[in-house]
Formats: C-alpha cells, sequence, structure tokens
C-alpha cells in the first residue's frame, strides 16, 4: 500500500522506516576498506606553555601509523585555522594550551583501542600559568594575556559592540518613574546532541578527491571553508553529512578534529576516522551563552514599558569561534527589546577572552535570542513585583498590538507580524491561570511553595537577507532544484541538510503542495555537496524561513513550465489555464485539462514545444529572504519547590507557539517539545562550571545533567497562525522557538515560588543546592565552583 | 578470548580482546551498527540492548561477559517482515526525531511490554529514565509505548495514511 498523502498536514515521517529498524547511517557507522582511527590528545591544563612534545614511544607502537603535532601542521600552514568569528584557532597547540582540553596532537592507528593506547605514550612537557576561568576578571590589569600569540596584543579584550540609541534611551530612563535593574547570568551550557562530533576522511591520491562523512549542519559552508584554509580545489571536496544524530548548533563549527582526520588521511593515503567520546565533546566543542547581563527596565507607575538597556560581558572562551553572521559579534542579542512596544533601547556588549573552550553561539538559540528574551522576560517579572501587578497583566498591557505590524523595534528589527494579546490569551486559558493563581495562595498559606512562571518571547529567526547579514563572506541565501522525471515523481536537492528536523518529509510535503502529487512521490536529496545546491545550512532555526522558502519557489517555476507545456498539450493559450492541485485545465472547461503526471511525460516526449520552452520538467532557484521571520510564543511553567530540599518539580508546562503557517504539525509539536525539555535543563540542572584553575566541571554526563523522562511533564501545547506576509507559504521556522522561551518560564516560575522568601531573581541552573541556597540568602556565582 | 555469543538468533564465535566493549563487538566485530554509542559514563542509555533478556547498557558489559548468551538488538525486532508493535508505535506517535536514542529506547520498551503489557505513562517514564533523548521531550515516546501496548498485535502496515496518525 503506498501513501497518497498530498500537501500539508500531519503524515507520518518518511526517514522512520530506517531508524526504527537500526539502519540509519551516521558518521561512526561508515565503515571503508582499510581504515585507520584517530584519537586526539588533550591538554589537562587550562593554561601552559608547551615546552616539548615527545612522540618517539607512541610512534613506536606496533598499531600507529602516525602522530601529528601542531609542529608537523605548522609545516603545512594548518596550525591555526580562521573561525567563524575572524578570529584563528589553533588546530593542534604549538606554543600554548590555552583551555583544558585543547588538542595537542593526533594519533593514527590501525584501530580506535591502539590509537587511544598510544595516546597514553604521548609525553609532553607543560609549563603552568596563571588562568583566567571568572569572565569578570579577564579585564583587570594583573590578567594573564592569553592571546599572547596576536601581536601587540596585551588583554583580553576581543570587542565593544553597541545597539540601540544610548543617549535616547538615558532620557527615557532619566524621565521614568519606576526603573528597575537586575544582574543575571545566563550560564555556559552545552547542547550536547546524543551523538559526538566526527568525521571519516577519504583522501583518493589518484583522483585528488577528498570525501568527508561529517557531523555538520553546513556543509556547502564547510566545503568552501575547507577549499579556503587548506588551499584545497574545491570542486575536488565532497561534504556528506549523513544521518545526525542531534545537532542543537553544535555541529556549525569547525573543529580541530575534522582537519586532523583530513590531514590524517592525506598523511597514510587511507580513510581516517575520528570520532569525539563525551568528555571531548563536552569539553572542547562549541559551548553556548556565557553571557553575564546587567539588565534596566524603566516604566511608568501604571506599568506602561518605556525602555531596557542591558550591559553585558560576553565569555567568549580562548579563541574567538561564536558562530553567526559576521556583522553581529553578539549574534541577534538585540532583539531584547522582546514582544513589547519600547520607546528606546540600548546595549552593550564587550567580549572577553577566557581559559575556557571557544565557541559562544550554539544550542538552539537562533543566535543569541534565548539570552534576550531570558534578559526581557526576567526584567518584565522583575518590575511586576516591583509595581505589585500581576505578571500577566503587565505582558497584555504591553504587547505589541497586532495594528502595529510590520513593527520596527528601537534596535531595528522590522517584525513581520503578530496577534501577541490572542497567544497570551490563549495561554492563559489553557493553563486556568485563575485559578492556578488561587491555589497558590491556598497554599502559600500553608506554606506551600508553588510558582507559575510566565515568558511571552519574540524570535527573529530565517537568516538572512544577503544585503544584512554573511557568514565570513558567504552570503545566507539558500539554493534549491526539482526535476520532474518522466512517470510524475519528483526529486527535490535541497542545501540544508537534517539532524532529525524530518526534512525528508516536510519538504517532500512542500512540493506535493504546490504541485498537487502526493509527498511520497518526492525524494528529497540533502547533506551531500555533490548533489545538492549551495546554501548555508541547518541551523538559527532557518530550514523553513529560507530553504523551505526555496522548495517552494522552486516548486512554483516548475508549475509554471507545466503550464507552458500544458498549453501545447491542450492547444489552449497558456494564459487560459488554471490550475487546481495536481493540474491544468482550461477556464471554464473543468473537464480539459492535464494532470502533473501527463505533462510530465509530455515534457520529456516527442510534442511539438513552443518557441522559449525547453522541455523536460525542472528548475533551479535560490532564495534570498527579504526579510528575517518572527515567531513568538506565549509559555506558563507551573512548579512546585520543596522548602526542605530546594527540589523543583515541574508539574505542568503550557506552550502556545504562533510559528505561521505549519507544514507538518506533527513535526512541529515534536519540535517543541525537545525545545521545552531543553528549558527544563537550562533552567534547572545544565552549567558548566569551571574551578579557578580552569578544571572543567561538567565533563561528563555524571556532571554535566541533562533532563531525563521523569524531569519532564506532559507538555500542554496550543497554537496560533499568523502567517508571515514576506515567506511564500507563510511559515515562519518553529526549530529553537521552546529553546529560546522556555528557560525564562521556568526561572520565572521558581522565583515565583520562593517569593514568601523575598527572592527577586536567581541564576540558573536552578539545582536543588542553589535554590536551598537561594532559599537561606546564600546564593552562589553557578558559573564557579560552588564555595 | 574466544566467546561465543548469540545474537538475535544467529551464533557468533569470535577472538576478542577481553578490553572490548559488547557494543564494540555488535558494531565493530558484527557490523550491528543500530546500537549507538554516546557516553563515557553509562548515562545516555543509547547503547541499550537486551542481555538474556533483559536490557544492559552495552558499553558498560565487556564482550567476554556475553560469552554464551543471547544478546537482542534493535535489527533483531523485526520478525520474518513485520515490525515489531513498538516499531510501529514510534512511528505512529512520532517518537523520534535524530533516530540516534531510538534503538535503545525500542529495546527498553520492547522489555517494558513484555513483563508489564499495559504500563502507565509514569511506568513507561520509569523504564526508560535512564536513556537520554535530546530532541523529543520523552512526550511522544511515552505515546509511542502506549500506542504499542494498545496494539499488541497488529499487522503489517507500511501505509503512512494521516488518519492512522495518533499525535
Ligand atoms: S553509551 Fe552512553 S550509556 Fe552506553
Ligand atoms: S530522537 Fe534524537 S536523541 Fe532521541
Amino acid at each position: 500500500m503506498t501513501d497518497t498523502h498530498t500537501g500539508f498536514g500531519r503524515m507520518h515521517r518518511k526517514e522512520d522506516a530506517r531508524f526504527i529498524r537500526g539502519r540509519g547511517t551516521y558518521v561512526d557507522d561508515v565503515r571503508l576498506q582499510g581504515m585507520l582511527y584517530g584519537a586526539v590528545l588533550h591538554s589537562p591544563h587550562a593554561h601552559a606553555r608547551i615546552i616539548s612534545v615527545d612522540t618517539s614511544a607512541a610512534e613506536a607502537h606496533p598499531k600507529v601509523k602516525a602522530v601529528i603535532t601542531g609542529e608537523t601542521l605548522a609545516s603545512l600552514n594548518l596550525a591555526w585555522m580562521p573561525t567563524l568569528s575572524n578570529d584563528v584557532q589553533a588546530v593542534l597547540a604549538t606554543d600554548k594550551v590555552r583551555f583544558q582540553g585543547q588538542e595537542v596532537a593526533f594519533v593514527v592507528a590501525e584501530d580506535h583501542y591502539s590509537a587511544r593506547d598510544a595516546l597514553e605514550l604521548i609525553d609532553v612537557d607543560y609549563e603552568p600559568l596563571p588562568v583566567v576561568a571568572d569572565a569578570r576578571r579577564a579585564l583587570d590589569d594583573d590578567a594573564p594575556v592569553i592571546r599572547d600569540d596576536v601581536e601587540g596584543r596585551t588583554d583580553n579584550h576581543i570587542f565593544d559592540w553597541e545597539a540601540g540609541d544610548r543617549r535616547r534611551t538615558d532620557e527615557v530612563f532619566a524621565g521614568a518613574d519606576v526603573v528597575v535593574a537586575q544582574d543575571m547570568l545566563y550560564p555556559r551550557v552545552h547542547p550536547a546532541p546524543l551523538e559526538t562530533c566526527g568525521m571519516v576522511a577519504d583522501m583518493d591520491k589518484v583522483t585528488g578527491k577528498l570525501t568527508v562523512w561529517t557531523t555538520t549542519q553546513a556543509p556547502h559552508a564547510h566545503r568552501t571553508l575547507y577549499a579556503l584554509v587548506a588551499g584545497l580545489p574545491e570542486h575536488k571536496i565532497r561534504v556528506i553529512s549523513p544521518d545526525i544524530g542531534g545537532g542543537f548548533g553544535n555541529k556549525v563549527g569547525i573543529y580541530p578534529g575534522y582537519v586532523c582526520a583530513i590531514v590524517g588521511s592525506i598523511v597514510t593515503g587511507k580513510p581516517v576516522k575520528w570520532m569525539e567520546d563525551r568528555s571531548e565533546n563536552l569539553m572542547t566543542t562549541s559551548f553556548a551563552r556565557d553571557y553575564h547581563m546587567q539588565g534596566e527596565i524603566a516604566a511608568t507607575r501604571e506599568g506602561k514599558i518605556l525602555a531596557v538597556r542591558v550591559t553585558t560581558l560576553a565569555d567568549h572562551g580562548a579563541f574567538n569561534g561564536s558562530a553567526q553572521p559576521t556583522r553581529f559579534p553578539a549574534g541577534f542579542f538585540h532583539v531584547f527589546t522582546g514582544s513589547y512596544d519600547l520607546e528606546a533601547a540600548h546595549c552593550e556588549v564587550t567580549g572577553v577572552y577566557t581559559n575556557k573552550a571557544p565557541g559562544g553561539v550554539a544550542y538552539a538559540c537562533s543566535f543569541r535570542i534565548t539570552e534576550a528574551v531570558y534578559l526581557v522576560e526576567r526584567l518584565v517579572d522583575v518590575l511586576a513585583g516591583e509595581l505589585g501587578v500581576d505578571p500577566a497583566e503587565l505582558r497584555l498591557k504591553n504587547l505589541l498590538r497586532p495594528d502595529q505590524f510590520p513593527y520596527t523595534c528601537a534596535t531595528g528589527w522590522e517584525y513581520d507580524s503578530g496577534d501577541y494579546a490572542k497567544t497570551l490569551r490563549v495561554a492563559l486559558d489553557m493553563a486556568g491561570y485563575d485559578e492556578l493563581r488561587a491555589e497558590q495562595a491556598e497554599k502559600r498559606a500553608h506554606g506551600e511553595l508553588m510558582g507559575i512562571g510566565l515568558s511571552f518571547f519574540t524570535e527573529a529567526v530565517g537568516a538572512g537577507p544577503r544585503k544584512h547579514m554573511d557568514i565570513l563572506g558567504l552570503g545566507m541565501a539558500d539554493g534549491a532544484e526539482l526535476r520532474v522525471h518522466p512517470t510524475g515523481k519528483a526529486v527535490l536537492r535541497i542545501s540544508v541538510q537534517s539532524q532529525g528536523q524530518g526534512h525528508e518529509t516536510t519538504f517532500a510535503q512542500i512540493v506535493s503542495q504546490e504541485l498537487g502529487i502526493p509527498a511520497d512521490d518526492v525524494e528529497v536529496v540533502h547533506g551531500d555537496t555533490d548533489q545538492t545546491p549551495f546554501g548555508l545550512g541547518t541551523y538559527g532555526s532557518r530550514s523553513t524561513p529560507v530553504s523551505g522558502a526555496a522548495a517552494a519557489v522552486v516548486t512554483r517555476k516548475v508549475r509554471e513550465r507545466a503550464r507552458l507545456v500544458a498549453g501545447a498539450m491542450l492547444e489552449a493559450d497558456p494564459g487560459d489555464l488554471e490550475w487546481e492541485a495536481g493540474r491544468w485545465y482550461v477556464r471554464g472547461d473543468q473537464e480539459a485539462g492535464v494532470t502533473i503526471k501527463d505533462i510530465a511525460m509530455a515534457a520529456h516526449g516527442n510534442l511539438e514545444l513552443p518557441e522559449g520552452v525547453e522541455g523536460h520538467l525542472d528548475a533551479t532557484t535560490v532564495y534570498n529572504p527579504p526579510n528575517l521571520t518572527y515567531p513568538y510564543g506565549a509559555y506558563i511553567c507551573v512548579v512546585d519547590v520543596d522548602p526542605g530540599t530546594g527540589k523543583v518539580s515541574v508539574r505542568r508546562f503550557v506552550a502556545v507557539d504562533d510559528c505561521g503557517v505549519r507544514i507538518n504539525p506533527m513535526i512541529v509539536e515534536g519540535q517543541v517539545h525537545g525545545g521545552l525539555a531543553d528549558g527544563i535543563g537550562m533552567a534547572l540542572m545544565q552549567v558548566m562550571a569551571f574551578d579557578d584553575e580552569g578544571n572543567h566541571l561538567g565533563a561528563s554526563f555524571m556532571d554535566y545533567l541533562l533532563p531525563t523522562s521523569m524531569e519532564c511533564p506532559s507538555w500542554e501545547l496550543g497554537e496560533t497562525v499568523t502567517p508571515s506576509p514576506h515567506h511564500p507559504l507563510g511559515a515562519k521556522g518553529v526549530g529553537e522557538s521552546a529553546t529560546v522561551g522556555s528557560p525564562v518560564a521556568v526561572v520565572n516560575a521558581v522565583v515565583d515560588a520562593l517569593k514568601p522568601y523575598g527572592v527577586r531573581h536567581a541564576d540558573m541552573p536552578l539545582t536543588p543546592a542553589n535554590v536551598w541556597r537561594t532559599i537561606q540568602g546564600r546564593p552562589f556565582r553557578t558559573d564557579l565552583a560552588i564555595t | 578470548m574466544k566467546i561465543t555469543v548469540t545474537v538475535n538468533g544467529q551464533e557468533y564465535d569470535r577472538d576478542v580482546e577481553p578490553r572490548l566493549l559488547l557494543v564494540h563487538f555488535l558494531r565493530d566485530e558484527l557490523g550491528l551498527t543500530g546500537t549507538h554509542w554516546g557516553c563515557d559514563t553509562s548515562n545516555c542509555g543509547v547503547c541499550t540492548v537486551c542481555l538474556d533478556g533483559t536490557p544492559v547498557k552495552s558499553c558498560t558489559v565487556l564482550a567476554v561477559m556475553a560469552d554464551g548468551k543471547s544478546v537482542r538488538t534493535v535489527e533483531g525486532l523485526e520478525q520474518d517482515g513485520e515490525l515489531d508493535p513498538v516499531q510501529k508505535g514510534f512511528v505512529e506517535c512520532h517518537g523520534l526525531q535524530c533516530g540516534f536514542c531510538t534503538p535503545g529506547m525500542l529495546m527498553t520498551s520492547r522489555w517494558l511490554l513484555d513483563n508489564n503489557p499495559d504500563p502507565s505513562d509514569h511506568e513507561v517514564r520509569e523504564a526508560i529514565s535512564g536513556q537520554l533523548c535530546r530532541c523529543t521531550g520523552y512526550e511522544n515516546i511515552v505515546r509511542a509505548v502506549r500506542w504499542a501496548a494498545e496494539h499488541p498485535g497488529t499487522s503489517t502496515s507500511t501505509s503512512t495514511s494521516e488518519e492512522e496518525v495518533t499525535a
């Protein structure tokens, strides 16, 4: 039985058939003839000079084929590589190590176990140096200079950046009835997909072609960067991103291990596989957040919010490897104007180096919008407390109205569409907000701690318009190619790939919707640079807003070509034809029509085609989005806190998302579920803290805690649909909405629960220890070792 | 060391290093890559297989410990072309996204239903609490197992029609 599902709507995923049988092909499943195995030696120190690296014993290991060090790479001019933020990062350290876990050497051996054995045989002599583990000390006069590789550098300052109108904002603040300030930390976290990062690199010396199977969310961008960095001809590089076991931003960047695997294959002439272990993944690959924010909000006594300003210290680690559109060193953080009609807003962000792993934008944050949403939604709650008004009421009073769209916010973003109050009302109704408040009052009277937390978030996703953004000079437009075969079945080639988003299904549904053929008749090809058009990849919730639009546009092009062919078939003027799902017919004569299937065969057959019509049924396109899309949502979290232990239990979570038109609601809901679990994780348990010596205190899943089925409630989802006016399908993207919007709802709920103790803020993660100490009035810095 | 392990009903004789983990034995020696690996500390559970009928984390079992025993992996769930109800349930209820945790989740789910054919949501959550999923927020996994409990003997269907989606 074949499926005839056509168009948008709930539909089972095509990709599931292989995954439920254990027949997915992840990078670690790739096995090539004669393949060797690589392993990386990491630094135990956070900051130390390398005196010597002795690899002789490792080289003498009978199963070792090559040992690569920083010196080896320096001779190839590959010891350093550019980062996505116009800095450089050491591939293998030559002069110093600058964070614990930094890559120092790479061993290639006949098997995985031997490669790891040989790491033990490498003798590195280090001279430990003073460490900067606390971002707030990075700019101290006596702070050791981490990046002395850069000539003339005398401090750890990376950049100062600002957005908004400082003078105007200061004026509004000066004239406001009420001003509240709150310092807050969005601690360093890690996306931790269950599949770690890895690569199989295969350099074919005869053809000169390098093929890599790798955990990348951006295969085309990686190919171009390998070409630019290593000087390999781009047409001789094929990047395959096979099935990927989750990405969440972790698989955007290029890591030293990838470069080592490639060099390993070049040096040995054999395919080389390198897969991280979990500690390597947590310690060395892109972290996220690490924003120290001093926020302020200004309002009238009646509760009209007037302005927000913030000073942020951004910890970028030892190399500035933050992955975002290059012109935005703080990502899209300046959309912290949120969902409110502000008169003014201003932010300044200072980026600093510390002895921690590089990275900075990763983990489903839509380029730091999660930090922005956290800031403004925490401030609104703090303000509500100050004014003594209900946080839901305060939000309803200040949300943008539908007639204000398109709305240009105080920091310059143009919000496309929204009916915010409606969405918040749906959430309040679903939650039974008034009853919850009544229950809370009753509980408080008995000394029980129950909290209700809200957040209302607006995202800016779908990067991005060519004129506004690029990554290292690469524009953020996406290509798509559609070919309809003679029998009416189609193949769509897209530039984005999937790490679980279900593109093989949703993109088939887009073609299906636009062409009126069953989704099962559309094969989606993705994740292979030799087989797909150029585009920048899957992150920042950009697949549907950018590539989804490309798929719609290219299908419409094919439909137009089909109209011309249909005209020839029907001997009618193409202008007189009408479209209905799957066929063109002559206006006024419904019977006189031909289906896409008929047209496809005719287009490949011997039908005489009019002048200028090429025949066959295919098209290509490149979609450059005119603006970002602005999905939004209203979240309500209900928690119970045990005053004796500080343990937080999330009892309910109501999430109402408006991501415009939903292509496959089942997949949308699944993505929201995953993001909500992430929110629980970040708010309650996930953190990467460091001690004074820069030791990583969250280097395994024993210490870096992720939410399990027991900490997650049964999610309660709702929706409103406000189409994007500029997206061809009206869709806005949703992949990161819940990760962006949910952490602050949980925190607001916990702080609300702790109100009887006079608590108005506590930093994430709200572990039992942290909550208990907060109740005692002795909160601690969650980014440092607990003292 | 010489070992004999029965995997999905087939007997394998192999000479292995004593330190070889069962997960690597399955993946590298037998080519059964459906069983995944995801952490160094027995926390993630993507490596879960059934050893003599009981779920174990195969990263925490040495291959030699499986000598003389029988292992069932995700590849052994489908019988004579017939998907196991838990496999169908995961498709029906969208219990997977990236699919990396899925084989382990399926094995535990099968074990749970063998021992408790009608588990409550809470019992399902407890059963899978030693396994992580980063994509689904667990909700649809719970629904998928419940679906399988409600359809213990469903016949094979490759249909993916809209009506059957129970999201
Ligand atoms: S690999 Fe993580 S528990 Fe076995
Ligand atoms: S489906 Fe991706 S980890 Fe569970």
